[in-house]
Parts: structure tokens; sequence; C-alpha cells
């Protein structure tokens, strides 16, 4: 038996004639955060659910903490898993601690928990109000807070910065980071791609219910051979030519060059540049997460055109 | 086992608290009862209280409509609502199974019906006891405790049928369509084709076949129960049906009891199946 968190062995899953996942796999391990991106009804919402045991696979195994997430004993399994929904709800007339408390009862979770959890995520002064009275995004905060009851072994989350301000979002990304020291696994589903590469340890990036890419960062950096973009202050063409270095000029303007350089040679132009007295400045970038779905997106492109065709 | 049902059921009943269930119907049974018992007898040209038997026959006729629909709109987006809302679906990622989420609602919405019922008809026979005249209180309290008791079962009933139909189709809407539609045809249509069969069919059914026709519905059940325990001269209507057939009052509470419990079985079946 393997410690992962969660296997998922070449799930495929239809609803009707609808083919939604096709052969996903995906290991998590204790500690590992995995992002998971892809546009709207990519299947990433129904991956997480059949990870929840709302559905049975079509075709292929699923184990969560040892166990399949639809069978009978997957209620102990239930106790350490928290979920955020996308879109959260709760009930409209009870107060932000009634709905807490409701949930940790269900989890069977000391209830003094549920005041500081509500103080953690910044609901304390609302707590005794009606939900119905609650902004957008004090609900997804209280959604996260429902997801972090009893420091779960597994977490899922759904798009959980959507509503969020600036402040409320670090903090999320904080407690993440918390959780994942604690050794917990957590799944972040998500559309808004900067500030998350921090925070995660590996990604997948899914459309039309297949995997396009998955591994960390790095490896998928490897693998799209993306440029690492160098802008450089001082330096002219003719200075970088000197330097065989003019095959990666992308754009040139007066004293500020742009260079487009291999991955894996990067370290070595920058070995090369860096010594010239003219050069007043540098910039070096990796491939953002941005890049790295939008080339694994377009890439697909085709392939999906002929699917609809 | 029992710890997320009580949970729910916990939850539920504060619900029905909060949304001034409980008041309204405890509200709405007594004032039934009450106007029944002193004005009941007013068409015949009579104020005041008259006498207690023909006060709980008219009650049973009368609650027989009221008691139904308001379990069925109580309890009729029971599932169907929380589906809508999303909250369901939370709900199932929890360590608490289908069957006992089910079971936890029916508790909750069993006990604020139980308490409706028994506040309101309470109020009533208190009312009686203390304002009607020549009453023999131990009667009074004997025969409302027990029409109390069958109240409340003809309102499980309906929490089970009210159940099903949330667990059977995915909109708010439809539920409550097809609520207003099982209360019509149990309350009022059955009774109409029973008789329409009985007058144009001669023959058609087995006679002794006839009362057993009762059975199958609930509403019907519940009036020949509360008629069994009255010394009335005649049955009205559909009940002259049983008039032949001696049913005896365990027999027709076991079978309100099938009744119970049938319409919830088949709802935890459905919700079983339901996708999300």
């Amino acid at each position: 038996m393997s410690n992962n968190i969660v296997n998922l062995a070449q799930v495929h899953k239809s609803f009707g004639t609808v083919n939604a996942l096709n052969g996903i796999d995906l290991n998590l391990a204790e500690g590992e955060v995995l992002g998971l991106f892809g546009h709207n009804g990519a299947g990433k919402s129904t991956l997480m659910k059949m990870i929840l045991g709302l559905f049975e696979p079509t075709q292929g195994t699923i184990e969560v903490m040892g166990h399949n997430p639809t069978s009978s004993k997957a209620a102990k399994v239930r106790q350490q898993i928290g979920y955020l929904p996308e879109n959260v709800s709760f009930y409209d007339q009870l107060t932000g601690q009634e709905v807490l408390t409701y949930f940790a009862r269900l989890k069977r979770i000391k209830l003094s928990r549920v005041n500081q959890l509500l103080d953690e995520v910044g609901l304390a002064p609302a707590m005794l109000r009606q939900v119905k009275t609650y902004s957008k995004g004090m609900r997804q905060r209280l959604g996260l807070a429902q997801a972090m009851l009893g420091s779960p072994k597994l977490l899922l989350l759904d798009e959980p910065t959507v509503g969020l301000d600036p402040i409320a979002t670090h903090q999320f990304y904080q407690s993440v980071d918390s959780l994942k020291r604690q050794g917990s696994a957590v799944i972040l589903c998500s559309h808004v791609l900067p500030g998350v590469e921090r925070h995660i340890s590996k990604l997948m990036i899914v459309s039309g219910g297949k995997t396009l890419a998955a591994g960390t960062i790095s490896q998928l950096r490897q693998q799209t051979q993306l440029p690492v973009i160098i802008k450089t202050r001082g330096l002219n063409h003719q200075q970088l030519d000197g330097l065989d270095l003019g095959v990666f000029i992308d754009q040139a303007q007066d004293d500020s060059v742009d260079l487009h350089v291999p991955n894996d040679i990067a370290q070595q132009v920058l070995v090369k540049i860096a010594p010239l007295p003219q050069l007043t400045h540098f910039e070096m970038t990796h491939a953002s997460l941005e890049d790295l779905y939008l080339h694994y997106l377009q890439q697909s492109q085709p392939t999906r055109i002929k699917e609809v065709s | 086992m029992m710890g997320p049902i009580f949970t729910v059921a916990r939850k539920e009943f504060k619900d029905g608290f909060r949304n001034r269930w409980i008041v309204a119907i405890s509200g709405i049974y007594a004032l039934l009862a009450i106007g029944l018992a002193f004005f009941g007898a007013a068409a015949s040209g009579t104020l005041g209280f008259v006498s207690l038997d023909s006060t709980m026959s008219a009650l049973a006729s009368l609650a027989v409509f009221i008691i139904p629909l308001i379990a069925l709109m109580l309890c009729y987006d029971a599932f169907v609502g929380e589906q809508e809302s999303g909250t369901l679906l939370l709900l199932l990622t929890y360590p608490l199974s289908k069957t006992q989420l089910l079971l936890g609602k029916f508790v909750g919405h069993g006990a604020i019906l139980a308490v409706a019922n028994i506040i309101g008809f309470g109020t009533a026979a208190l009312v009686v006891c203390l304002f009607g005249e020549e009453v023999d209180v131990a009667n009074v309290i004997a025969k409302f405790s027990a029409f109390i008791a069958y109240a409340i079962l003809l309102s499980w009933v309906f929490i089970g049928v009210a159940f099903t139909i949330s667990c059977l189709v995915d909109e708010k809407s439809k539920a409550a369509g097809l609520a207003l539609i099982c209360w019509f045809l149990l309350v009022l249509v059955f009774d109409l084709a029973l008789l329409a069969l009985l007058v144009a069919g001669d023959g058609i059914i087995d006679a002794q076949m006839l009362p057993y026709l009762l059975w199958l519905n609930p509403t019907d059940l519940f009036r020949l129960i509360n008629l069994n325990g009255l010394s009335l001269d005649e049955y009205a209507g559909v009940m002259s049906v049983a008039a032949g057939a001696q049913f005896s009052q365990p027999t027709l509470i076991l079978v309100m009891l099938m009744w119970v419990i049938l319409p919830l079985g088949l709802a935890n079946f459905l919700f079983n199946r339901k996708g999300l």
C-alpha cells in the first residue's frame, strides 16, 4: 500500500453520452498541494466530486486514504476531508455561528473550534448575524472555515479565492501553507493563476476531461521549452552578437534588449552577459503558470476542434 | 449511527421554531378545533358546545383535509430545496449517509408536527374543559389524546409522502405542484372515485373486498380510526363502506403505521439513487 492520500488510476466518467472524464491518473501524497487548472467544463469539479465519493467512476479506480470513497467504509474517511464547493451556499436564515456549529456537530468536532475558526477567517464580528446579510466574500470565508473544520488530511477547494479581497486571499494561502506543513494534502482548483504558483507543489491542467499536462512547474517548464525572458539594459545588438547571443534577441530598442533563451541554457547566458561593464540592469522571468497554461491549451486546440467536428 | 440523525433532527426542529411554523400550525389547529366545538352546531340553530362525540366527528372530517396539506407544505422542499440551494451537495460530503440524513429530517419534521398537534388540539381540549357546559373532563382528555395521537400519525404519513416527492424531482416548483396534486388525489378524488365505483359499478368489486379499499388511502384510515372510537349512529359518505367490516382499532393503527414506513422507505430508495 502506498502512503498516498489520493490515488486515481485511469478514471473515466460519463453522464449519459457526455464524457466528463477520460482516463485521469492522479497521485497525491501527504503535504502536497496540487493546483488543478482548466477552463469551465473541463472536468475539474467532476474530478473533485468523484474524489469526495459523490459519483462512482464509469471506469477506473479511485482510492482516498486507502478506501473507495463511495464505499460504506468511507464515512470515517470523510471525517478527515474538507471541501469547499464552487459558489458555496448556506442556510440563509441561520447565523454564521449556527451554520458552522451544525457542520462541526456533523463532523463531531469540538464546538470550541467553531468560534476559533470564525475568528481565523475574520468573521468573528459578524458571527451572530444571519448568513443572508453576508457579502459574497464573507460567505466564501465561512465556506473556508467550514472546509477547515477538524484539520482535514485532505482538502478540496473549488475556486477558493473567488470574492476574497487581497488580504483575505493572502490569509487563505497562509492557512493552506500551514495545513501543508502539518502534512495535509490539498487540491486547489482555480481560474485565478497569478499568485498560486508559490503555494502549489505540482499542477495538473485538464481539458475536455483529459489531462493535458501534469507535474511540477519546473518539469512543465522543461517539457514545454518555453523560453526564459532576460531583459537587459545598457547592452546593444553588436555586443550580444559578439557573444553569439544574437539569435536569442527578441526585441531591441536603443539600449534595452530582450532575450528569449531556452530554459536549459539560461544560466550560461547569464554568466556570459553578467561581466559586461555596460550592463546596468537585468531581469529574468521564467515562464509563468499562465504562460504554461496557455501553451498547453493552445496545443490542445486542434484536437479539440477535431473532436467537435 | 444515531449521532448524525440527532444532529440533523435538532437543526430541522429549530428551523421549525425559527420560521414560526410551529406557532402557525398550532394556531390553525387550535382555532379549527375550538371553532368546531363551539360553533359546529350553528347550522342546526344552536350555538355553544353540544356534544363531545359530534365535535370529534366533525373535527376528524375537517382535520383530514388540513393535516395532510400542512405536512406536505412543511416538507415538500426538504431535499429538493437543499439541492437547489447547494447545501445538499456539501452535506453529502460529510460523514453521514443519505439514510441518516433522511431519518434525521424525518425525526425533526415529525417532532415539529407532533408538537404543533399537541399544542394546537391540546389547547382546544383545554378550552372545551374550561368553557364547555356539562363536560366530563376525563372523557374530553381521553378522546382528545386519542385524536392527537392519530393526527400525529397522519402527519407522519404525509411527511413520508412529501419526502418521496422531494426526492423524485429536481425542482422545487415541480415538487410543490406534485404535492398539491397528491393532496387533491388522496383527500378528494379517491373518495369520489370510490363512491362512484360503489354506485355505478354494482357488483364489480366483491362486497367483502370493498372495505379494504379504504386501506389504500391514509386519509380514509384516519377517519375510520377516529370514527371507530365514537358512538355514532351512522357513518356518512364513503365511510359507510366500512360500516359492515368491523376493523379492530389495533389493525387500523398498524395499517396506518405501514403508511408511515412505506413512503419513507420509498423516499429513502429514491434519495439513495438520486444523482447530484
